[in-house]
Parts: structure tokens; C-alpha cells; sequence
């Protein structure tokens, strides 16, 4: 059992010595309060001689108030961690547990097993390598079995124990056992676990779960913890490629400079051909150097710092690779999705996505399919929400370099960051990396954007006129190209209405639909830039996001935002196409100013006010910052 | 069959890739130093994941000036060793109020000269990134702890919005203003501690291991008579008893526990033998239940 005892008391040098070759396992534990989850990891805790007396009074005490075994002790009040969560008697997030035996130490998962918290079971499961699901004996394979099921699988855990708990309820009848394991198994089929190993249970009693049970004299398979100590989960990460992403850049002075990092998969040793997978440059291995001396060979896991043969540009974000086996490297791939926030997934928005130390813009470009977590059936969808998995093609900013994660778990996998909120919003794994990331080039021209400018005598770019309703975008707007026109510049607006009528009109106004309609009014003006015309937009584009959007499309000097910031009071009092007072009376919802936020822009390049100034004024204060800006000037083309 | 890394070695491992990525990712980061045993693993392992260079970063001690002699003897000497550019930060303010366990009692105390004292030093060296050596087995509000553990403008912690952590990838992005605690050893637990500290001859503070000291018993803690501005209730009389500390903090807020383990081995040995977490030895943990979480809402670590 736990910790030898006699060994501690009688010569703890030998037994320090002992630990210090024990292994570690990350598990997760998946399961409702109901099926006695919190029970059993209190129970293994408890065995592990990991309860304190204090904190077993405390329990006690604890018990006695707010229990649920009869004044017993309940072992699942040594989980709930917060404390309105411990008055509502169920977790709602991911919480970690550390028990050890003389084999190992355990880290534990424990995460609830409510369907809307999908997301705390995929972050639980993401360390782990071996996933506890408990089942009910008394109910056998339910919904959330299945979801548990799926979400392990999704993350990459292929050890499962099959933990069918409150055998006792069922005076531990081996045939009720034996079905709901042949239904599991069954089930099972479809998700790549390499093992399955059941168990029957009980936490409260503790039946085969240290020691074997004399109240199931038919199972002969191992004990709980037992089980837990002897599996051994995949090591391959050492016998795939080298792989390491750069952290850090080590350089305390001019004679040394090291690549630190953590390598992801395979071994590595001093004269080992390496390249860098973004460059291309190869270098040989010089020397492994941590501050315990330098080593001779380092394996996956290990946090160390590279020393190359040759001086090559390496930075925070690539990935070295033996140079017989690089990475894949592609600014486009297929991932499965799993989204954690209230706010939808949106194609088309640009999001951050961190994977490794690379981290890139990028968007959803195509929402392939939703999986239902509880049947694993495919249906369709344009959003992902809270707790959704889907499958679907990203597109980043850039290529990044990834194994797919079924082949390499420490790879191939990121987050998904929103831009705004900073909040992480979603995670994804590859599956694959799409050819046309390097199949698809943009077509270079001989004649190109600059030259087209250059020959109207200005510089292209791209005024984006925002504002509420009835501010005067369009009436500025259209002034502005008057002046420009008169100037001899070459012009085009695009109206945000105008645009509805044709181009798109097959979108409405939900919030998908939203960003797809400013991300096709910003692809049309960058091509109207990339033509050299001076394009104006005229669009409420209520959202910090969406005009965000539209300027990263593109080059940084091409967005110039003119922010028309005319007083709520002053639009409605002039209510020019009668909408506010339509949406005062409630007949138009979702209106900006009154029942949707307007977000003010920050930093817009141009901001004018027209209840102080006349539309002329503004029309006028907008072309003499274009021409401080050097829009109006000569544009020398890059040659 | 042998393991490839050691439940040591993957813990190191994964402490270090958490530090990089911290001094990485923030443009102001400093490292918390309390002197304890976890402050002395963590400084290892920022040693460790630097090497040759130094820690890109300061070390800061918030110092209540109620700590043990012995610490602050330690701090100085560890500081001057490794040639770390160490911050002492005390709360002037608490200073002239002349707030103090004694006469203020724990929760006040602890709040002016530590939390409070904390966020005036974070606000004046404007650190957008702050590492700890908390660990999630200490405490039941600790379990659920992130490794990168958002905080507002204010310091805040919000338990119902942290950001989810998968991996090893750490979300780093924060608005101007806003911060992370940084948590690299969340996944060590006292006995690993004790293990690393042994394994690696890490010094630590000479408290830890037991030698005859001036203690008084109050509600049932043994108090060392450190200085001599802790009052004496009559018929108290220190006397000289074998003790020695689990955990150290402010000397009249951290109880002692008679032991006569003198060296590393014994004292793990004492641990594993006996049943009573460390964090019992804290005063703040008993004031009220969910107190640790409450502190930690407020900003305390």
C-alpha cells in the first residue's frame, strides 16, 4: 500500500533513495457528483495517507454540517474547493489533486461532469494521460458516459478505466457487470483508446479499490490503485523526431548564445544535424547545457538549452527539427475545435491563436461540421457555441510549424485567444495540414499596387468612415470624394447599404452574418487598393472587432479610420430616415445607440464632430490630414 | 520498468518551461521571495532555467517587518550570493499606524502590511507579472488555481473568470494595468519539496530544522519570543523547548511544532510519520471558513 511505513521509520536514507526513481502519472477522473467521483479520489487520498489529521477534523467537522453520509465521513467534502461551490455540493471547474504511493506520484483531474462544462473536462483531459470514467452500476452506460468517452478521446488519452462504482447498490452482481462492460466496449470501438481496463467498485466501501475485494470473489483483474501504479502509458514521444520550440533566447554575453526550450518529442545529442523549420538554415548540435553540466543526450521532457555549430537567425517561436524529419509547416490545416466562451466562434473574425511559442493571427475559414459530444453524430453549423466541438479549417497569418497531434500529443495542438477580451476563447488540435496552404501562391504582377498609385499621383488606401446612425458618414463621405475628385484623384465608395443590395445580399444581420458581410466589404477595398484607387467606406461598423478586421486585411499605413463622432442626442434628434424613433417605440431591435453598444474607436487616425462643425468643415479637416498623411502627395512605388 | 524522467525531473521540467515563458511573454516580470522552503526551490529553478545567464528578473520580498531574524539574515545572505537584484518592500503607511499582530490582530495585520503592501509594490514597480511559490495541495481554494492566474487592474481574482489552461500553453495576453501570478511549482506537494530540497542541497532558512528556542503557548500554538516586542501575558515565561517550523511568516502568526529532526532526512521522516498539514501552523487559515479564498479574492497570494 501508500508509503512504507516501516521503511520511513527504520532507515529513511533508504527510502529517500528509494523515491527518488519514481514515476509520475496525470490522471483525470470523469463522472457527476452522483456517481461518487469526489468519493472515490477522497478515498484514494486518504489511503495515500495524504489527509492530515487537521484536516481530517476538519472534515469530520465539515461532515457533520453540510455531509451527506449520515453524520459519516464524507470523503467528497475534501474536494469541493471553493466555498460556494462546497454550500451548492457540486465543482464546477477544474481542480488538481496529488496523491503518491512508492511506485508514483498521481496528479488528479477532477472535473465535473455536467454537460455544460465540456470545457473544464477537455482542459482536465489535456494533461492526462490516462482517463477514470465512472459509471453508476445501478444506471450503467449513460449520455455523459459517452461525452466523457469522446472528450478524453478528443484530447488524445488512450488509457481508460472503466470504473463501474456502487457495486454494492447491486449486491456486486458479476452479470450486470459484465453487460455494461460488453455495452462499453462496444461503444468504444469507434475511439482510439490502445486499452480498456474495468473495474467493479465501490468507493464508499472501498471494495477493489486498494486491496482486492472478498465481495467479488469473480474479478480477478487488478485493484483500483493497483491499476493505477503498474499502466503504462505511451513513452513513443522519445522515439519520434527531434523536436524543439525555442522559448527563450539565451544570451548573457557576446560569446554565448542558447536556445532554450522544452523538447517536445525525440532525443537529441551534441553533432545531431538540426534545422530550423521556418528558415530552413541547418546547424549541428554543440553542446546540451543545464546548470547540472552540460549532457550527452536530452529526451523529450526535458528543459534544457542548445548551443549551435554555426551562427543562424533562431528566435522565441521556431521549432528546431532533425533535419532528416521536419515538421509539418503550413499557414493553413484542418483542427478539431472545442469552444469555451459565451461569445460564438465566428468565421472569418480574426483571432489569436498560441501554439507552442508561435503564435499567429489567424482565422476560421470554414466550419466543416459540428460533432454532437453525446452521440458523436455530425451536424451542420455556422457558429461553435460555449462547449462545442467542431471540425473545421484555420487559416493563419502566417505558416507554423505542427505535427498532427494524433501522431505527436506534444504538438500540433493550440489555443484560441480572442483579440479584444484577451479571454481564451477556444482550443484546437490538427489534424492535418491542408496542401493548398503551399499549393495556392498569390499571383505576382508586374504591375503592382504601388505603380498603379504612383501613375494616379496618391497613394491607395482605405478611409473607413464609422459612426452611429444619422452621424453624417455618408454626407462627409460623399463631400470628401467630391474634393478628392476635384483634386484629380481617382475615387470609389463603397456604401454599406448599396453593398446589402447586391454583393450581400444573401447575409441577414445575425452576428456571423456580420462578419461576413464587413469581411467582404474589406476584401472588395483591398482589392480597390491593390488597383491603386483611393476607396472610402461609409459603414456604422459598430464593433472594435470588425474594424479590426477589415485593417488587418491590409498593409499597416493603408486603414485609415475616420471616426465621424457626432453626439447620440444630436443623431437622434435628426433621426433623417425616422430609425430612432422606430426603435425607441421597440419596432426595430438590435439598434445602434439605443439597444446595441457603440464602440468608441480609440485610436482613430481622423476624428471630426459634426454638430460642431458643418459637413463642408469636416469634409475639409478630413482631406488636409490625407494630405499631411502623404496621401495626396507622389507615392515613389518600391521598385 | 525505469521511468525516462523521475517524477522530480518532469516537475523541474515543468516548473522551468513555466518560468521562461513567464519572463518571455511579460515585459516587467519579478519573482515574489518569502524566504520559505517553496521560495527557495522556486529561486533554484530560476537559477536553473537561466543558466549561464541570470534570472531576467528581480527578486521582491514584502516584508511585514514581523518576520523571524533568521529570515531576513537568510534573504540578505541568498541575495548576495547569487547576485540577485533583490527589491525589500514595507508598507510605510502600516509603518506609521504602527499596525502589527499584536495589537491589531492577525486579519488586519495581515491584510495592511502583506496583501495591502503587495499591490502598493506591484503598482509602483508597475510589474505586469509576479511569480509565487503557491502550491494547489496547500489549501482547497489552491487546487482550482491557474498557472497563469489573471488579475485585474485592481488585483483582483475572480474565481468564476480565470482563463482555461490546457497543456503547457500559457494565455499571456493582458490589457495595460492588468497582471498575472505566475504559479511554476502549482504541482509540487510538500513531500516533493522536502525530496528536491534534499536531492539538490538547496540551503534554506535554519528555522526549518529543529534547535532549543524561546516558545510561549498561546490557543494551543507554540509562539517563539523572536524579539522583544511581543508582550508577555502574565504567567507567561518562555521556556526552551525543541522546535522547529513547518512553515515560516510573521513570528507571532507561525506556530512551531516540538521535533527534534536536525537534518533534511529527519525532517521528511517527521513529515511522512505524522499527520498534520503544514498550512495548520498559519493563523490566517482558522480566522473563518473559505478564508484562504476570500484572501485571495482581495489579492493576498
Amino acid at each position: 500500500m501508500a508509503h512504507q511505513s516501516d521503511l520511513i521509520a527504520d532507515d529513511i536514507l533508504g527510502y529517500l533513495k528509494s523515491q527518488e526513481e519514481k514515476s509520475l502519472l496525470r490522471f483525470i477522473t470523469c463522472g457527476s457528483v452522483d456517481d461518487g467521483k469526489s468519493t472515490l479520489i477522497g478515498r484514494l487520498l486518504w489511503d495515500s495517507k495524504l489527509i492530515f489529521e487537521d484536516q481530517l477534523a476538519a472534515l469530520e467537522s465539515d461532515s457533520r454540517k453540510v455531509g451527506t453520509q449520515g453524520g459519516e465521513i464524507d470523503f467528497a467534502l475534501l474536494l469541493d474547493g471553493l466555498q460556494a461551490e462546497r454550500e451548492q455540493g457540486i465543482t464546477i471547474d477544474v481542480a488538481y489533486r496529488f496523491f503518491s504511493t512508492d511506485k508514483r506520484k498521481f496528479i488528479v483531474a477532477d472535473t465535473p461532469g455536467h454537460e455544460q462544462y465540456t470545457r473544464n473536462m477537455a482542459t482536465g483531459a489535456s494533461t492526462a494521460d490516462v482517463a477514470v470514467i465512472l459509471i453508476d452500476a445501478r444506471k450503467g452506460i449513460l449520455t455523459q458516459t459517452r461525452r466523457h468517452s469522446f472528450i478524453t478521446s478528443l484530447l488524445g488519452i488512450k488509457h481508460v478505466v472503466l470504473a463501474v462504482n456502487k457495486m454494492d447498490l447491486i449486491d456486486y452482481d458479476q452479470s450486470k457487470f459484465d453487460q455494461i462492460v460488453a455495452e462499453y466496449n462496444a461503444f468504444a470501438k469507434q475511439l482510439k483508446y490502445s486499452s480498456i481496463t474495468a473495474i467493479p467498485l465501490s468507493a464508499l466501501r472501498g471494495d477493489n479499490m486498494i486491496a482486492p475485494s472478498a465481495n467479488t470473489p469473480w474479478y480477478s483483474g487488478p485493484t483500483l490503485l493497483s491499476h493505477l501504479e503498474d499502466v503504462q502509458v505511451e513513452q513513443d514521444a522519445i522515439e519520434k523526431p527531434f523536436r524543439l520550440p525555442v522559448q527563450w533566447v539565451n544570451r548573457p554575453n557576446l560569446d554565448f548564445r542558447g536556445f532554450s526550450g522544452t523538447i517536445s518529442s525525440g532525443r537529441v545529442k551534441p553533432g545531431d544535424e538540426i534545422v530550423v523549420t521556418a528558415s530552413g538554415q541547418t546547424s549541428k548540435v554543440k553542446d546540451i547545457v543545464t546548470f547540472d553540466g552540460n549532457l550527452d543526450v536530452a529526451i523529450a521532457g526535458q528543459a534544457i538549452t542548445l548551443t549551435l555549430e554555426d551562427e543562424i537567425d533562431i528566435s522565441r517561436g521556431d521549432v528546431l527539427a532533425a533535419s532528416d524529419a521536419k515538421p509539418d509547416f503550413a499557414d493553413q490545416f484542418e483542427a478539431r475545435i472545442i469552444w469555451m466562451h459565451e461569445d460564438h466562434l465566428l468565421p472569418g473574425r480574426p483571432y489569436l491563436i498560441k501554439m507552442g511559442a508561435q503564435v499567429a493571427n489567424a482565422q476560421i475559414s470554414d466550419l466543416k461540421y459540428k460533432v454532437n459530444v453525446n452521440t458523436l453524430e455530425h451536424e451542420p453549423g455556422k457558429t461553435l457555441e460555449l462547449n462545442e466541438v467542431g471540425i473545421a479549417n484555420i487559416s493563419a497569418d502566417k505558416a507554423l510549424a505542427f505535427d498532427p497531434y494524433d501522431e505527436n500529443r506534444h504538438s500540433g495542438r493550440f489555443i484560441i485567444i480572442d483579440r479584444y477580451t484577451n479571454a481564451t476563447v477556444g482550443a484546437g488540435m490538427v489534424n492535418h495540414s491542408l496542401r493548398r496552404a503551399t499549393n495556392i501562391k498569390w499571383q505576382e504582377m508586374d504591375i503592382n499596387k504601388g505603380a498603379r498609385a504612383y501613375q494616379k499621383g496618391q497613394k491607395s488606401v482605405i478611409l473607413w468612415f464609422t459612426g452611429l446612425s444619422g452621424a453624417g458618414k455618408s454626407t462627409v463621405a460623399n463631400l470628401v470624394e467630391k474634393k478628392l475628385h476635384a483634386l484629380g484623384k481617382h475615387t470609389y465608395t463603397l456604401d454599406g447599404d448599396n453593398v446589402r443590395h447586391g454583393l450581400n445580399k444573401d447575409l441577414g444581420f445575425t452576428d456571423a452574418d456580420r462578419v461576413e458581410n464587413i469581411r467582404r466589404v474589406g476584401e472588395t477595398a483591398k482589392l480597390f487598393v491593390d488597383a491603386g484607387v483611393i476607396t472610402l467606406v461609409s459603414f456604422i461598423s459598430p464593433f472594435k472587432s470588425e474594424r479590426q478586421l477589415a485593417r488587418s486585411l491590409v498593409e499597416d499605413g493603408e486603414f485609415i479610420e475616420v471616426f465621424i463622432d457626432t453626439p447620440l442626442e444630436v443623431c437622434e434628434q435628426r433621426d433623417v430616415k425616422g430609425l430612432y424613433k422606430k426603435a425607441r417605440a421597440g419596432e426595430i431591435a438590435n439598434f445602434t445607440g439605443i439597444d446595441s453598444p457603440y464602440e468608441r474607436p480609440e485610436n482613430a487616425e481622423i476624428t471630426v464632430n459634426t454638430s460642431d462643425q458643418t459637413a463642408e468643415e469636416a469634409a475639409e479637416a478630413i482631406v488636409s490630414k490625407l494630405e499631411e498623411f502623404g496621401v495626396l502627395g507622389a507615392w515613389f512605388p518600391e521598385i | 520498468m525505469q521511468p525516462n524522467l523521475t517524477h522530480l525531473r518532469q516537475l523541474e521540467a515543468e516548473s522551468i518551461h513555466i518560468i521562461r515563458e513567464v519572463a518571455a511573454s511579460f515585459e516587467r516580470p519579478v519573482m515574489l521571495y518569502s524566504i520559505g522552503k517553496d521560495s527557495s526551490v522556486l529561486l533554484h529553478l530560476a537559477r536553473k532555467a537561466f543558466y549561464p545567464a541570470p534570472p531576467p528578473f528581480p527578486l521582491m520580498h514584502v516584508d511585514t517587518t514581523w518576520k523571524f531574524r533568521e529570515m531576513i539574515e537568510f534573504r540578505d545572505r541568498i541575495a548576495a550570493e547569487y547576485g540577485f537584484d533583490l527589491i525589500v518592500h514595507i508598507n510605510q503607511d502600516g509603518v506609521k499606524q504602527g499596525i502589527g499582530p499584536f495589537t491589531h490582530g492577525s486579519s488586519l495585520h495581515t491584510d495592511v502590511m502583506k496583501t495591502e503592501s503587495l499591490k502598493q509594490a506591484l503598482n509602483k514597480y508597475k510589474f505586469d507579472a509576479a511569480f509565487g511559490g503557491a502550491r494547489r495541495d496547500e489549501e482547497k481554494a489552491r487546487a482550482k488555481e491557474r498557472v497563469f492566474s489573471f488579475r485585474t487592474e485592481t488585483h483582483r481574482w475572480d474565481p468564476k473568470n480565470q482563463r482555461p489552461e490546457l497543456w503547457d500553453i500559457y494565455n499571456a495576453r493582458i490589457n495595460k494595468g492588468e497582471s498575472i501570478r505566475a504559479f511554476p511549482i502549482s504541482n509540487w506537494t510538500e513531500l516533493d519539496i522536502w525530496q528536491y530540497i534534499y536531492l539538490e542541497q538547496i540551503p534554506i532558512v535554519p528555522l526549518y530544522y529543529s534547535a532549543k528556542r524561546p516558545v510561549v503557548e498561546r490557543d494551543g500554538m507554540l509562539i517563539m519570543v523572536d524579539d522583544d516586542r511581543m508582550p508577555l501575558n502574565p504567567g507567561e515565561t518562555p521556556e526552551m523547548k525543541s522546535v522547529r517550523f513547518r512553515t515560516l511568516g510573521c513570528y507571532p502568526l507561525t506556530g512551531a511544532v516540538e521535533s527534534e529532526a536536525a537534518t533534511l532526512p529527519e525532517i521528511i521522516q517527521e513529515m511522512l510519520l505524522t499527520r498534520s498539514s503544514e498550512r495548520q501552523g498559519r493563523m490566517i487559515d482558522h480566522d473563518q471558513a473559505g478564508s484562504m479564498e476570500k484572501k485571495k479574492q482581495e489579492g493576498y497570494f
